[in-house]
């Protein structure tokens, strides 16, 4: 069992003629993930990855004739909301966008659309998701997890691979990881995770990764209080960020003494979570 | 990016937002010529991406040109925060009836811009959030309507500005709007926004905060940067695409990753060490990436050791040794340096750093403890 992404996901890639596309949609068919569709304006009839995948030039034309029920974005920053708006309206109920360094007001109107139709988005700046041993949308390396009893919800990406990295090596594997991305908006957030994670009958411990910034983890400690009946485990990343420096991501911020790592260990701690103080503690926790 | 006082009030202005007539200074002489021209009384203004300048002194009135001549020599002589003044911004001096505040920004949590007014304008106003809250009037703004005139007219009833305000007001919140919006502001500021005894608005006082991701749309705003106001190695690390934070510590960080670079920063700190820096030198990066980033390390002369962390995805951990390897034939550097790779590549990168004579470590914790001792010995 899994959430969001499974065997049965039939994967549209837009994008999958680029450099960045074509790689990963490799990658993602090799670890077994139903890819039945690219999209790139321009290139509709030609197929790619041996023959394997069909190209279309929209959104419309690729899920009409594919079925596509999941898409995964990979077209650069300037051209990612259009890209997101039209998969929407090509009524693909989830888009995974990877793509970094997406205008903030290009994705409140995004957000703002998309929760509109009811259409769900993970991303962006995101390393996508991993269902071990059963689909990979994105970009976390298929061989650092195995299959098992922890959901992993996260929003850095290479510091999540540490983590399911650190999992793997004593023998613990992951239901699903998400990666929910270092932007200030977004689309799918922690709380949104944590209630699927609870619902999955196979998740049985759930780790989230957070980092300063926002105020998303404070929310999803009074979640986890409220409604949480599964253990959470935490690492939040910043402890030595200066404040009013944007650290990488743009949502890894201190901004008017608010986001800083101290007081979100805080409000995990008081809602029961064990927060570790480095990534490698976090299997030990877990046990 | 942070824009100046005189480069935000220039933007307003071109929405429609009465500014005052002032000019830009770079010497005194300058400042006593448009002290001149204005007339009057005049008010001297520091030019500097910092917080506080009136209370630092920075912010100075001048009754006559040869006043302001002397306030310019003192206020372009001063650091403020450790920024030294290099432009003055010389304004007429305004007769004020009351001061208001009025900006727009992105509140994350609600997802959508906000716009915000209090009557208690022209001081710090995240501290009257603090403290008086109820004092702010905010009215979120739908990002895909845009302002509608009953949202600026429910802030002019909220903040009880006087009728005969309201048509200007309601010009200058949507004026400030457009900015915003058209320059991909996160943050467009007015404190003080004035009631002049002439019985009209102004704005006297200007901030504008530039999302970043969003300047490859405007090259007009990017080229506004004042790059005197940062650190050089931070000016250096955007050219190279690197993201790069300088701290005050000893120990130089190398990561693949904002989220796992601010951890590699943590653990540090953890073991006894303090970090030198942030850096991250992003996905898939190159080894002339890599050996840029190096180099911007090496040129803090406080770094007494190095730290390479680079978990492998799409960035190649052969990739990255080869940087590490161009670079320290270039800088030959004499600190001792700890490195780490795991991931994509990982078993080349080590073969390749073999005879480099760097310290290896398996886990991060191994790492950064390894780190710290060889800063300390």
């Amino acid at each position: 069992m899994s959430i969001l992404v499974n065997k049965d996901t039939r994967l549209l890639v837009q994008g999958i003629t680029g450099n960045e596309g074509l790689f990963h949609s490799k990658q993602m068919l090799a670890y077994g993930t139903k890819i039945v569709a690219g999209v790139t304006p321009g290139k509709g009839g030609e197929w790619v990855l041996d023959g394997k995948v069909p190209v279309f030039d929209s959104c419309k034309a690729a899920v009409n004739a594919t079925g596509a029920n999941a898409s995964i974005i990979f077209v650069s920053a300037r051209f990612a909301p259009d890209a997101i708006f039209e998969a929407a309206d090509a009524g693909i109920p989830f888009i995974v966008c990877i793509t970094e360094g997406i205008p903030v007001q290009d994705m409140m109107r995004v957000r703002e659309y998309l929760d509109q139709k009811g259409t769900r988005l993970l991303g962006p700046n995101c390393p996508g998701l991993l269902t071990p041993g059963e689909a990979k949308v994105g970009i976390i390396p298929g061989d650092i997890a195995i299959p098992g009893n922890v959901g992993v919800v996260s929003r850095s990406g290479t510091l999540t691979y540490e983590v399911l990295y650190a999992l793997k090596l004593v023998g613990m594997g992951a239901t699903t990881c998400v990666g929910i991305g270092g932007d200030p908006v977004n689309g799918t957030n922690f709380i949104d995770c944590l209630r699927m994670f609870e619902d999955d009958p196979h998740t049985e411990k759930v780790v989230m990764i957070g980092e300063i910034g926002g105020t998303d983890e404070e929310k999803a400690a009074d979640f986890i209080a409220k409604h949480m009946t599964k253990p959470v485990v935490s690492f939040i990343a910043g402890q030595t960020a200066p404040p009013g420096k944007r650290m990488g991501h743009a949502g890894a911020i201190i901004e008017g003494g608010a986001g800083t790592a101290a007081e979100k260990v805080k409000a995990l701690e008081a809602a029961g979570v064990k927060v570790a103080r480095h990534p490698e503690e976090i299997p030990d926790l877990l046990k | 990016m942070k824009l100046h006082e005189y480069q935000s009030k220039q933007i307003f202005a071109r929405y429609g937002v009465p500014i005052p007539k002032g000019r830009v200074a770079s010497t005194a002489s300058e400042a006593r010529q448009i002290a001149e021209e204005l007339g009057g009384r005049v008010v001297v203004k520091s030019q500097v991406l910092v917080g506080g300048r009136g209370k630092a002194g920075g912010i100075r009135l001048a009754k006559s040109p040869k006043e302001a001549e002397e306030v310019a020599t003192q206020i372009l002589g001063m650091e403020i925060k450790g920024l030294p003044v290099r432009k003055v911004l010389v304004d007429p001096a305004a007769n004020i009836e009351q001061e208001i505040y009025l900006g727009i920004t992105n509140d994350r949590a609600a997802r959508r811009p906000v716009l915000m007014a209090s009557a208690a304008g022209g001081v710090d106003i995240e501290e009257v959030a603090r403290t008086t809250p109820e004092k702010i009037i905010k009215v979120h703004i739908d990002p895909l309507l845009g302002l509608r005139d009953y949202q600026a007219r429910d802030i002019a009833v909220g903040i009880d500005l006087p009728k005969e305000y309201w048509k200007q007001f309601g010009e200058i919140c949507h004026g400030l709007w457009r900015a915003y919006v058209e320059c991909d502001a996160t943050l467009a500021e007015i404190n003080p926004l004035v009631i002049l005894k002439e019985k009209s608005l102004m704005a006297l006082d200007g901030k504008m905060l530039i999302d970043d991701n969003a300047l490859f749309r405007h090259p007009d705003l990017a080229e506004m940067r004042d790059v005197d106001e940062e650190a050089p190695a931070e000016t250096e690390a955007r050219k190279y695409g690197l993201s790069f934070i300088k701290l005050d510590g000893n120990i130089g960080c190398m990561v693949n990753g904002a989220g796992l670079a601010m951890t590699t920063m943590d653990i540090v700190k953890l073991f006894g060490g303090e970090p030198a820096n942030f850096l991250d030198i992003g996905g898939g990066a190159s080894a002339d990436k890599v050996a840029a980033a190096m180099r911007i390390i090496l040129s803090d002369k406080n770094v007494k050791a190095i730290l390479f962390n680079v978990f492998g995805g799409i960035t190649r951990c052969d990739e990255v040794a080869k940087g590490i390897l161009s670079a320290m034939a270039e800088v030959k550097p004499d600190i001792p340096m700890v490195v780490r790779l795991v991931g994509t590549n990982a078993e080349e990168g080590r073969k390749l750093l073999a005879d480099a004579k760097m310290i290896t470590a398996e886990t991060l914790a191994d790492a950064a403890r390894k780190a710290v001792a060889a800063a300390k010995a």
